[in-house]
């Protein structure tokens, strides 16, 4: 194919993706800009063109281990409906733009933390960013059949494919001064380019497994003659997997951790519901690409057996040697895709980490302080904008300097391994409040050259093809520290090899350094935040506890400097409106300090965000505990409004209930007497009676109305009990006598043989109360003529013992409790309502608590009821 | 003869309205609870229900609810005669299909027109 047809269709290519992004910028509030699949599709990022073409050459090469690269993210996303949510949660509560500052934030606004993380980022991702443009200009030759690299980068078509790509993230990637506002063009671009490059490998998976062979089968059959067949498709015992496990746990943290992954996963999420799709969508999207590489790896090795052909190569060489040169075009195509989204996306997430992380927080600030909003928006732009294009102009460098000879999948798990470094401080931030920014840092720092010694500099020795004497004796000759086998290692292949060592130094040290150093406040504040983030997550301003001194007038000084006049304007009003606060206040509260922090960590990274708060505010140490206790103080102070909300609604009901209640007689008496009224002609026995029913239905007004007095008094402590010593037995055969008449009505005997001697100290009318109250209940609930009452007390060492007891029918166990809630009524209640306002045992349990006496209901055998009060035989 | 249902578990309510509207020549049949609403409104089929709602096991909303369900009984004209006076309680009752709802305490003569009224 000739080179303009090609230069011709790349263009109007990124023109179409250009347009994409352009229109999805404009339309952003559309549902095809915003919606779960546009999401899940832009995680795909994580496909490469490693995957396009690396994937078939390691297939071919060394079989299925090229699944393991798939296997960790298929493990690891459906536990992200919890985890992945928790960190979107803290990142979107605290406006975190990047890994970067995620973890510096986490640390306590640590600003050598996040420009660590910066630096290992940038070292890891710019050869992989190389990598990428490495295999755009190998497939544009081959599919253009030009065999000479050209030595002069102004007849290179790839360099102007980077200076593209620059301009594209560039102008996308900088629409607004805050990096953690969505970047809606790119994603919606990104996620097209995953459905193309989806789909034209599935094309030519068909096509070679179904055109070129006869199927599955016939590709297997002709496949298993080849040497070394059996071996590469097995897993290779239990070293192999070691080798195995060790690598899907490193595709496992990359998944997360990649710079590109955490700004599709975590920054450019828009909704957190959207994880739902995800967990099952990303993991079928990374099946079905991985379905074909197999067999495509197999053809390739059947067609191409000793003619010297790059494995790496087989997706877009098979389709050119059998003569189908419009499929290869689409093989390149997708191929070019996934490149140009891994660079775009990966150019963005470390643009925002150099700019946010480590240029402005270490050498802005100063110039920042001082100078206009328009200025200050305008140059962090063009800090990212630059950052942006010395990114991928460095990733190009590096491709034409150093002859990348290894193949595409090597360089991408170096990458790998160098990111994984940041793992122990990520998820050792989310999990453990320990976690100290010491730890974080030296971990970081050890894993890193541990990785540098056991994989980076034997692979650059590897790659020059040069035999090395460090490589096989170790460093000075020492056995031990030969790279590739560290400490006399042998199990493991140099990536799982290297991975292992790094992570095993990078933990120790991390952990061993933040036991060993406690971190200060700050760091203690915000390892609270994080770890336990359901709890704080409702506290938004208040989770950070701050002590001191600030000016709103000096806040918006600063927050004007890169949010402009109108936009500090509008959201200072939101913050007042959501808490309640006058517009006039002079003095910054704890909150409006955090606020504002947020407000510029999207812009400047809450590293420099903090620095330049801090210079406005006069802030107090707070010593641990004190951080610990506050927080913990605001967390109760709403867990207690809960609680008032729900006494409030207990009271509305018992409104409620005392409304009904009193209704219910006036009703009757309303209804009686306007009967009597319009009747005159009424016989002298109906209208007795019912005037007999006025006269009870009135009297069950004045006793309710009393009795709910009375427990207000008792329950609000308004009424002193008036403690004497007093005989128990003089009460309780006081108590008897008054309801001697209504026993007798009944036929009922009342035994109280059982009732001791002894004198207590109560409150002798509220007691008889009780008594009185429980006895007439035993009465109202026994059988006329059969029905026995007995009443006993029972001495113990600290308290008396006052029980009443009936041979009635027994309480329904579920009212056992209830039956001394006001106004209770029993769901089994039969038929008749027994007489009574319903508050009388709630009245004896309130008396009896005043005693600070207990009291409770049983029933007992053969049948019947009883219930006890104690009193305490002591008093002060 | 028309034929009407009270149904309240107060017995002096009970009282005065079977008085009512016996001398108003009503069949009166009186329940005492849900339950018992609905049997005898199964049996007898009165022409009009004052009902009650708090009373113990069947509440007054559940025994419209079953009634509006019977093909034989969905006719019967209802009033609810209750001492609930929330806009929320009203709201529900005549959602359910109620045909008046009347606070408690009553007008007598209100009760009685009301009732003719529904009857024509």
């Amino acid at each position: 194919m000739s080179s303009l047809l090609v230069i011709f269709i790349i263009i109007t290519y990124l023109s179409i993706i250009f347009y994409v992004a352009y229109w999805a910028e404009k339309n952003s509030k559309s549902k095809w800009v915003n919606n779960p699949y546009v999401y899940t599709l832009s995680l795909a990022v994580y496909c490469t063109a490693w995957t396009y073409y690396g994937s078939v050459g390691l297939a071919a090469t060394s079989g299925l281990k090229f699944l393991t690269i798939y296997l960790g993210p298929i493990i690891i996303i459906p536990t992200w409906i919890i985890l992945m949510r928790k960190i979107i949660r803290i990142a979107k509560g605290n406006k975190i733009s990047s890994l970067a500052d995620f973890i510096s934030l986490r640390y306590g606004n640590n600003r050598f933390l996040g420009a660590l993380v910066t630096i290992v980022c940038v070292l890891a991702i710019v050869p992989y960013i190389s990598l990428q443009l490495k295999a755009i200009s190998e497939t544009f030759n081959v599919i253009t059949n030009h065999n000479i690299i050209s030595n002069s980068i102004l007849n290179d078509t790839t360099f102007y494919i980077a200076i593209l790509l620059a301009i594209f993230a560039a102008f996308f990637g900088t629409q607004h001064t805050d990096a953690s506002e969505r970047h809606k063009g790119i994603i919606t671009a990104v996620a097209l380019e995953s459905i193309i490059k989806l789909v034209f490998f599935l094309a030519i998976g068909i096509y070679v497994t179904f055109y070129l062979f006869n199927g599955p089968s016939d590709i297997y059959q002709q496949a298993s003659l080849l040497p070394n067949f059996e071996a590469q498709q097995t897993i290779n015992g239990l070293e192999g997997g070691f080798n195995w496990f060790f690598l899907s746990l490193l595709s496992m943290i990359a998944i997360m951790l990649l710079p590109r992954q955490f700004q599709v996963t975590v920054v450019e999420n828009e909704r957190e519901k959207y994880l739902k799709k995800v967990t099952w969508l990303f993991p079928l999207y990374l099946l079905l690409f991985n379905v074909f590489v197999i067999f495509i790896a197999w053809g390739g090795n059947i067609v191409f057996q000793n003619t010297g052909v790059d494995a790496d190569l087989f997706t877009l060489m098979l389709p050119l040697k059998s003569g189908n040169e419009f499929l290869a075009l689409l093989v390149f195509l997708g191929g070019f895709s996934a490149a140009i989204s891994m660079v775009v996306i990966s150019t963005l997430a470390l643009s925002t980490m150099l700019s946010n992380n480590l240029i402005i927080p270490y050498g802005f600030l100063k110039k920042y302080s001082t100078s206009e909003s328009e200025e200050n928006t305008e140059s962090i732009k063009n800090i990212r904008r630059i950052a942006i294009f010395s990114l991928i102009v460095l990733a190009y460098f590096f491709y034409r300097s150093f002859t990348l000879e290894r193949s595409l999948v090597s360089i991408g798990l170096i990458s790998f391994v160098l990111i994984a470094q940041l793992a122990p401080t990520f998820f050792g931030g989310l999990f453990w409040r320990r976690g100290s920014s010491k730890g974080a840092k030296y971990g970081i720092i050890i894993g890193f050259f541990v990785t540098i010694y056991t994989l980076v500099i034997p692979f650059t020795i590897d790659s020059q093809l040069i035999s090395s004497t460090f490589i096989n004796d170790g460093l000075w000759g020492v056995e031990f520290l030969k790279p590739y086998e560290l400490f006399g290692l042998q199990l493991f292949e140099p990536v799982p090899h290297a991975f292992f060592w790094s992570l095993f130094f990078n933990i120790l040290v991390y952990a061993i350094a933040s036991v060993s150093v406690v971190g200060n406040y700050r760091e203690r504040n915000f390892a609270e935040m994080f770890v336990d983030s359901t709890k704080y997550a409702a506290l938004h301003e208040d989770a950070y506890v701050w002590k001191g001194e600030a000016y709103v007038k000096d806040l918006r000084k600063v927050l004007t400097r890169f949010l402009g006049e109108q936009r500090t304007e509008r959201a200072l009003n939101l913050f007042y409106m959501k808490y309640n606060i006058d517009k006039n206040t002079q003095l910054a509260d704890a909150r409006l300090v955090n606020f504002s922090e947020k407000l510029l960590t999207g812009s400047i990274g809450s590293a420099s965000s903090r620095i330049l708060i801090a210079s406005v505010v006069k802030e107090e140490e707070i010593s641990l505990p004190e951080v610990l206790n506050i927080l913990d103080e605001t967390q109760k102070a709403k867990e207690s409004n809960k609680e008032l909300k729900e006494r409030d609604k207990q009271k509305d009901e018992f409104l409620d209930t005392v409304s009904h209640e009193l209704k219910t007689p006036i009703t009757s008496i309303r209804a009686l007497s306007e009967i009597l009224l319009d009747n005159e002609a009424i016989d002298t026995n109906t209208k007795n009676k019912f005037l007999t029913s006025i006269l009870n239905e009135s009297e069950r007004v004045s006793r309710l109305i009393n009795n709910i007095l009375d427990l207000e008094k008792l329950a609000t402590g308004k009424e002193k009990l008036d403690l004497k010593l007093n005989f128990i037995d003089h009460t309780i055969q006081k108590s008897i006598e008054s309801v001697s008449q209504l026993a007798l009505n009944k036929g009922i005997k009342i035994n109280s043989r059982g009732v001791q001697n002894l004198q207590v100290f109560y409150d002798e009318d509220r007691i008889q109360q009780v008594i009185i109250n429980l006895l007439s209940n035993a009465i109202k609930f026994s059988t006329e003529n059969t029905g026995l009452v007995a009443v006993f007390t029972n001495i113990n060492s600290n308290n008396i013992e006052v029980s009443v007891e009936d041979n009635g029918r027994g309480i329904e166990e579920d009212d056992l409790i209830s039956i001394f809630n006001k106004f209770y009524q029993s769901k089994n209640q039969t038929i008749l309502k027994p007489v009574g306002s319903g508050l009388g045992l709630a009245i004896s349990k309130q008396i009896i608590e005043s005693h600070n006496g207990i009291i409770w209901a049983e029933n007992i055998k053969p049948q019947g009821a009883r219930i006890t009060f104690t009193l305490p035989l002591k008093t002060n | 003869m028309k034929k009407i249902l009270i149904v309240d578990d107060e017995p002096n309510i009970v009282m005065s309205l079977e008085y009512l509207f016996t001398k108003e020549n009503f069949e009166v049949f009186i329940a005492r609870d849900g339950a018992e609403a609905l049997e005898i409104a199964e049996l007898k089929v009165p022409d009009i229900i004052l009902l009650d709602i708090m009373m113990p096991n069947v509440d007054g909303y559940q025994v419209l609810r079953l009634l509006k369900e019977s093909p034989k009984l969905n006719d019967i004209k209802v009033i609810f005669l209750s001492a609930k006076n929330k806009t929320s309680d009203i709201e529900l009752g005549l959602q359910l299909g109620a045909d008046k709802y009347i606070t408690k305490p009553f007008s007598t003569k209100k009760l009685v027109n009301e009732v003719y009224n529904l009857l024509k």
